[in-house]
């Protein structure tokens, strides 16, 4: 068996490697694989302590976590090829107007 | 032997993360994830989260990663500069505030959880039935919630990546 800390402090660690790709990086399709990834690190955290206390809800909320996670790529993948396909760019330093 | 595993899989799964960040070229970045992504739904089997494993390779690593590639090859991965993004302030701030922040969280689990706290459930308590029975009954309502929001979701994405075409003379009277 896995103790717990560790795979909470493995998910703090791929949490923190995703926020550093999201400040540091300036492209918006890697800003977004990073958001990906601290989500998924969440759902880590949710599940290692489900199995922690033996009980199903973490592991149900990291179900849903997941379909919103999904929702959230179609959605932003969408309104990144759209700005791409505008302004021939995904650096976010040029994409600084709401206007198209 | 689990833990050995489990040590193996966490490598990976940093390497991958690392991987994403450091990457040049967007594809590189997607696949590190797509490693990132399958040595986390291997610990998810070791967690005894069978259900979460499957649904983790099917919607993170079919789906979510294979989006990602689809769009980084449409729009082209090495568009915009990327060479002038270097701001060397920026990315000291964000390391400071990054260790900061993952300093805390160790130590927190460390005062919080008595080390070396082992699983508390039977190993079939992820199973896709347990998962099932949880998820049609006490959880109904969240998970027809999520799948509203996925018909949502669709919407939106078909919506937004039409290509747009203004209105002729006649639609807009």
């Amino acid at each position: 068996m896995i103790p717990t800390d560790y795979v909470l402090i493995l998910a703090a660690v791929l949490f923190a490697i995703g926020a550093i790709g999201m400040l540091v990086r300036r492209n918006a399709l890697i800003i977004f694989m990073c958001v990906e990834m601290m989500l998924n690190s969440t759902n880590l955290t949710l599940v290692a302590l489900a199995d922690r206390w033996g009980n199903l809800t973490g592991q149900v909320f990291a179900f849903i976590v997941m379909a919103v996670a999904a929702v959230e790529v179609a959605v932003g993948l969408a309104i990144i090829m759209t700005i791409a396909r505008h302004k021939d760019t995904t650096n976010i330093d040029e994409i600084n107007l709401l206007k198209g | 032997m689990t833990l050995i595993l489990f040590a193996i899989l966490a490598f990976i799964a940093l390497v991958g993360g690392l991987g994403v960040v450091l990457s040049r070229n967007p594809v590189y970045s997607a696949l590190s994830l797509l490693m990132n992504f399958a040595s986390i739904a291997i610990i998810y089997f070791l967690l005894n989260a069978q259900f979460l494993g499957v649904v983790q390779v099917a919607v993170y690593a079919g789906a979510i990663v294979v989006l990602f590639l689809f769009v980084v090859m449409l729009i082209g991965g090495n568009i915009g500069s990327l060479r002038h993004s270097s701001r060397p302030l920026a990315r000291v701030v964000a390391v400071v505030l990054v260790a900061t922040f993952l300093l805390t969280v160790i130590w927190i689990v460390i005062q919080t959880l008595p080390l070396s706290t082992t699983s508390a459930g039977p190993p079939e308590a992820g199973s896709v039935q347990a998962v099932g029975a949880a998820l049609y009954t006490d959880y109904l309502v969240p998970f027809e919630l999520a799948s509203l929001l996925l018909l949502v979701g669709m919407l939106g994405g078909v919506v937004l990546a039409r290509r747009y075409k203004p209105l002729t003379e006649d639609e807009t009277s």
